[in-house]
C-alpha cells in the first residue's frame, strides 16, 4: 500500500478546501488535498450561472470560473491535489497524527497521514426520502443538484414539465435553467411562509420568468407508476395541510430543493462531535473541532449562502491550523449560545481577549431587527440589521471581553414579517 | 422451440423453481412482465429469514418455512448473496403479550425448531441492549436472520441461467391453451411460447394468469406494507431482528438490521385493491415511528433516508396454494405466497420440482451441474490487500462511484454484465444509490456507466423498465421560446 505523509491533509477540493490549501501551502506547510472527483472545484463545477466572487474576487464570475481561480491558487501555492481519490476511513494514530485510507484512481488503496486535518467536505442535499413525501416512486424525481449535474455537466434534460419542491437556491437556479432549456416549470412549492433561497434568486429566477411560487404549501402526493405524472399541492393551515385546499399539477419531473446537510460522516470517525443545530462539527474560534488538530470549514461546517464567505472562512481556519502546528491549544472557556431567534452560531467556544467573527442563521423574517450580544447577561454590543432572512447568514465581529464566561446572541425588535 | 417447462414469474418463487430445474436435463424458460427478475413482490420485502414459529405446525407454510430456513446457509455459500443469521427476538411489553409469546414458543417447539429460548426481561436486554427498558420478556429464535431479497432472487436466477435456464423479461402472458400435450402461452407482444409444463408463479397476478390459462379461479388481493429506511448511522440499529408480539393478520411492525448496514422499520398491513399501488403515506409513517419507538431506543425521524411499500399477494385461507391444477393438465399453481414465502422459497423450489415430477416431467440430473455462482467482489467488505490485488488488474476496483455505500465502478460494471441494465437493477445488485444521499451525487455517473457498458443510449435508460425513462432529451433538443 502506498503511503503519503504531510503536515496537513485537506478533505475535499471545493472552494473551501482549495482556499484553505492555498493558505497552508503558501506558508510552507506540506499539504495534500483529497477529492473524489477527477477535477477540483466541487459543486461549483456544475453551477454555470454567474453571481459568484463579488465579495472575494471583487468581480462577478460563474461557478466554474470561480473553481478555476481557487484551484489555480492552491496549485500555485504548492499544494498537492490528489484527485479521483475517495477517503473511506479515518483514524487517529498513537503519535497524534491522523491517517486516511483512500481509494485512488492513480494510487490504488493508499494511506495518507498528516499532523493536522482540515475537513472541507461540503454538504449533500436532503432528499424526498428525508422529508417523507407521500406518493408513488416513479422515475423523474431528482434532487435539484443531481438534475443540475445531469444538465450542466452531462448535457441531458431531466424532463419536459417540472415542479420544484422547496425554494432553496439550487432549486431556484434550476427553475430558470430549465426554462432556458425549453422545459416548463409549473410551480415552486415551499412549505415555509418565506422563501428558503436568496431574494435575488426569487426575483431573477422566478419573477422574471413568471414562475409561480406557492409559499406555505406542501406537495402532499406524487402520482405516476413509471414516470412522474403529477403532484397534489396543499396549503398549510396552522402548520398542517388542509385537504380542502388541495389542487393538482400535471408534471413529469420533480426537483427537490429542500435543504442541505453538512457531510460529517468521516469526521465522526475521528471523534468529532456534531452540532445538531448546524449538522456540522462543533468548532472553537480556531475552527478546531472537539478532536485535537482536526479542523472544519466551509459548507461541511455550516451551510453558507455565498461561496465568497466559504473562501474567507476556510482561509481563516487554515491560518488557525498553521498556528496550531507550532503551538499548544489555548484554553477556551467562553461558551457561545443563541436564543430562539437564531438557528445557530459558529463558533460555539472562545476565550476572553480574542477577536472573533461569529456567524449565524436567523430563524425569523424581519426588517430592521437588532442583533444583540450579551456577555454574562449584560448587553455588550448591538447592531441593526436592515433585512433579516433565514436564507441569509449574519456576521458579527466581536472582541471577547475579559472574564467573560458566556456570550449569548439574540435578535430583538424590528418589524416582524 | 418447445420448452419442457415454462415458469411464469421471476420473483423469489419462480427463481427458486428455476434454480432447481436448472439441475436437470430439461429445457426451462422463465418469463416475467417486468424488466428484471425480482421486480414485483420480491423486491419490496422485509428481507427476513423467519424462524418458523409464526404459523401452525400442520400448514404447508410452516413445513416449507422450516425447511427453507435450514437450506439458506448452504445456499449463501454456493450462490453468494448478502445474508446474516442475526437471530430474532419477539419482545413482549405486557404480561398479556407474554402469554402469546409462550404460545409462539410452544408452536416453534412443535415445528421442530432448535435453540429457542423463553427470555426474562434481563435476558432480553442482555441479548439486545437497544430494546426499551420496559420490555417484560420475550423469546429468542437464534435461527432467524436478514437477507437482501433482490440480491437473493438475482443469485437464484444467475445460477439457473448458468445451468442453461432461459430468462425472458418484459414479457407478459395474456393467455394460455393446452393443445396436443403442449401449452401455448401467448404474450402481449404477439409471440407464443410453447412448453410441456407450466408453473404459475406470477405473484400478485397469479389469479389472472390462472384464469387466462383456463385453470382455477381464485382471487389475489394485495396487502400493502410500508417500510422506512434509516441511515446506517442510526442509533436504533439493533443486532437482532426485533418483532412485536404478532396480531392475527400480521407479524407486526419490526425493527430490522439489514445486511447492508441500514435499519428498516415496518411494515404496515392494509388490504387494498390496486395491484400496482406501491405509494406511501405520511400517516403510516407516524404509526410506524410510534410503534417502533415503543420497542427500540433511538428511532428518529431525521434518520429516515427512504420510504417504500410492497404488496403481499394474499389469498383466501391461511396457507400457500401450491398444487397441480385440477382443471387443466401439466399446470402447477404457486399462488398466495406471501410471508414467509422468502424464507420458504428454497423448499418451495424443491417442492414444485417434485410436483412436476409427479405430474410426469422426467427429471434426470445433469452430470455437470454448476452449483456455485462466480464471485461478485464487494470492495467494501474486502481487506486492503485483496482490494490492491483486484486494483492491479482493474483500476475500476478503486474508483468509488457511490461513496455513501462505497460502491466502485467495477461493481457497477459487473452488475451490467450480469444483465441488470436498469438503474434499479444496478442498485439492487450493487447497493449503489441506496445510501444517505439516495443517488444525489452518483446517479449521473451510474447512468453513464450503464449506458457505456450496455450500449443502451442514455435516453433509453430506465429506472425499472417500461416508461420509467430518466432522461427526456439532450441539451439543445427543444426549441426555446421565452
Amino acid at each position: 500500500m502506498k503511503e503519503f505523509f504531510c503536515d496537513a491533509v485537506v478533505i475535499g477540493a471545493g472552494a473551501a478546501g482549495l482556499c484553505a490549501a492555498s493558505v497552508l501551502a503558501k506558508n510552507n506547510c506540506k499539504t495534500i488535498v483529497i477529492d473524489r472527483e477527477d477535477q477540483p472545484g466541487g459543486i461549483l463545477k456544475q453551477c454555470i450561472h454567474n453571481g459568484f466572487g463579488l465579495r472575494y474576487f471583487k468581480e462577478e464570475l460563474t461557478g466554474p470560473e470561480y473553481a478555476c481561480r481557487v484551484a489555480a491558487m492552491a496549485i500555485q501555492s504548492g499544494a498537492e491535489l490528489m484527485l479521483g481519490t475517495t477517503a473511506v476511513e479515518a483514524k487517529r494514530n498513537s503519535d497524534g497524527s491522523c491517517s486516511f485510507k483512500v481509494f485512488s484512481r492513480d494510487n490504488g488503496v493508499a494511506r495518507v497521514t498528516a499532523k493536522a486535518v482540515m475537513f472541507t467536505t461540503g454538504c449533500r442535499e436532503r432528499t424526498r426520502g428525508n422529508i417523507i413525501t407521500p406518493g408513488t416512486r416513479p422515475a423523474g424525481v431528482f434532487t435539484a443538484g443531481a438534475a443540475q449535474k445531469l444538465l450542466n455537466v452531462a448535457g441531458y434534460l431531466p424532463g419536459k414539465r417540472a415542479v420544484i419542491v422547496g425554494s432553496g437556491d439550487i432549486g431556484l437556479i434550476m427553475a430558470r435553467r430549465l426554462k432556458w432549456c425549453g422545459i416548463d416549470v409549473a410551480a415552486v412549492v415551499e412549505i415555509m411562509n418565506h422563501p428558503s433561497g436568496l431574494t435575488r434568486n426569487i426575483v431573477q429566477c422566478l419573477d422574471d420568468f413568471g414562475i409561480p411560487l406557492y409559499l406555505g404549501h406542501s406537495v402532499t402526493n406524487i402520482y405516476g407508476k413509471d414516470r412522474v405524472e403529477g403532484v397534489d399541492v396543499t396549503k398549510l393551515v396552522d402548520g398542517k395541510p388542509d385537504a380542502s385546499t388541495t389542487f393538482h399539477i400535471d408534471c413529469d419531473t420533480l426537483l427537490f430543493s429542500v435543504g442541505l446537510v453538512p457531510e460529517v460522516e468521516l469526521a465522526k470517525q475521528l471523534g468529532v462531535k456534531v452540532n445538531p443545530a448546524t449538522g456540522g462539527a462543533f468548532v472553537d474560534d480556531d475552527y478546531e473541532t472537539t478532536s485535537p488538530m482536526v479542523f472544519a470549514a466551509g459548507n461541511g461546517l455550516h451551510v453558507h449562502d455565498l461561496v465568497d464567505f466559504v473562501s474567507e472562512e476556510s482561509e481563516r481556519a487554515a491560518a488557525c491550523l498553521l498556528a496550531r502546528l507550532n503551538s499548544a491549544k489555548e484554553e477556551k472557556t467562553t461558551e457561545v449560545s443563541v436564543d430562539k431567534t437564531l438557528k445557530y452560531v459558529v463558533p460555539t467556544l472562545t476565550r476572553p481577549g480574542k477577536k472573533v467573527n461569529f456567524f449565524f442563521r436567523p430563524l425569523i423574517v424581519a426588517n430592521k431587527a437588532v442583533l444583540e450580544c450579551h456577555a454574562d447577561g449584560v448587553l455588550l454590543k448591538k447592531r441593526m440589521i436592515p433585512f433579516v432572512r433565514p436564507a441569509e447568514m449574519l456576521e458579527f465581529e466581536l472582541d471577547v471581553p475579559e472574564n467573560c464566561s458566556n456570550l449569548n446572541f439574540a435578535l430583538t425588535g424590528g418589524e416582524l414579517l | 422451440m418447445i420448452y419442457d417447462t415454462a415458469v411464469i414469474g421471476a420473483g423469489v418463487t419462480g427463481a427458486a423453481v428455476a434454480w432447481q430445474l436448472g439441475r436437470y436435463d430439461i429445457s426451462t424458460i422463465v418469463i416475467d412482465k417486468a424488466a428484471d427478475c425480482g421486480f414485483g413482490v420480491s423486491k419490496a420485502n422485509s428481507g427476513i429469514i423467519h424462524g418458523g414459529f409464526h404459523h401452525s405446525t400442520t400448514s404447508l407454510k410452516a413445513k416449507l418455512e422450516v425447511e427453507g430456513n435450514l437450506m439458506i446457509d448452504a445456499m449463501q455459500h454456493a450462490l453468494g448473496f448478502p445474508y446474516v443469521r442475526t437471530g430474532i427476538l419477539v419482545a413482549a411489553f405486557s404480561e398479556e403479550e407474554m402469554q402469546t409469546v409462550e404460545k409462539l414458543y410452544k408452536r416453534g417447539l412443535g415445528n421442530g425448531l432448535k435453540g429457542l429460548e423463553l427470555c426474562s426481561r434481563e435476558r432480553m436486554l442482555e441479548l439486545e441492549p437497544k430494546l426499551q427498558d420496559n420490555v417484560v420478556g420475550g423469546f429468542y429464535a437464534p435461527n432467524g436472520g436478514t437477507i437482501e431479497p433482490y440480491r437473493y432472487v438475482f443469485a437464484l436466477m444467475e445460477n439457473a441461467m448458468l445451468n442453461g435456464v432461459e430468462f425472458r423479461a418484459n414479457t407478459k402472458i395474456v393467455s394460455g391453451v393446452f393443445k396436443d400435450g403442449i401449452w401455448q402461452l401467448s404474450c402481449e407482444d404477439g409471440s407464443v411460447i410453447e412448453a410441456k409444463y407450466v408453473v404459475n408463479a406470477a405473484g400478485l397476478f397469479a389469479d389472472e394468469v390462472s384464469k387466462a390459462c383456463g385453470a382455477e379461479e381464485f382471487t389475489i388481493r394485495p396487502r400493502k406494507g410500508e417500510e422506512y429506511l434509516l441511515d446506517r448511522s442510526s442509533d436504533a440499529r439493533p443486532d437482532k431482528v426485533i418483532f412485536p408480539v404478532p396480531s392475527k393478520n400480521s407479524k407486526g411492525v419490526l425493527v430490522i438490521p439489514t445486511p447492508g448496514g441500514t435499519t428498516m422499520i415496518g411494515p404496515t398491513a392494509d388490504m387494498i385493491d390496486d395491484k400496482e399501488d406501491v405509494s406511501t403515506t405520511g400517516e403510516h409513517f407516524d404509526k410506524i415511528l410510534a410503534m417502533t419507538r415503543n420497542m427500540v431506543k433511538g428511532v428518529e425521524r431525521r434518520d429516515v433516508i427512504n420510504a417504500f411499500s410492497g404488496l403481499r399477494p394474499a389469498i383466501e385461507g391461511d396457507d400457500f396454494y401450491i398444487a397441480p391444477s385440477e382443471k387443466v393438465p401439466n399446470f402447477i399453481q404457486a399462488a398466495g405466497i406471501q410471508s414467509p414465502g422468502l424464507t420458504a422459497s428454497p423448499a418451495v423450489g424443491v417442492y414444485i420440482k417434485d410436483l412436476l415430477k409427479k405430474c410426469g416431467l422426467i427429471l434426470t440430473e445433469k452430470s455437470d451441474i454448476i452449483y456455485e455462482n462466480p464471485p461478485h467482489p464487494e470492495v467494501r467488505s474486502l481487506s486492503d490487500d485483496e482490494i490492491s490485488e483486484l486494483a492491479k488488474k482493474d483500476p475500476a476496483y478503486t474508483r468509488i462511484i457511490c461513496r455513501c455505500e462505497q460502491i466502485t465502478e467495477a461493481e457497477i460494471i459487473d452488475a451490467v454484465k450480469c444483465g441488470h441494465t436498469t438503474v434499479d437493477g444496478v442498485k439492487f445488485h450493487t447497493r449503489a444509490g441506496m445510501g444517505r444521499c439516495q443517488g444525489g451525487f452518483c446517479s449521473a455517473k451510474i447512468l453513464e456507466i450503464i449506458s457505456r457498458e450496455s450500449g443502451i443510449p442514455m435516453q433509453e435508460l430506465t429506472k425499472r423498465g417500461a416508461n420509467s425513462r430518466i432522461i427526456s432529451g439532450q441539451l439543445g433538443s427543444i426549441e426555446v421560446k421565452l
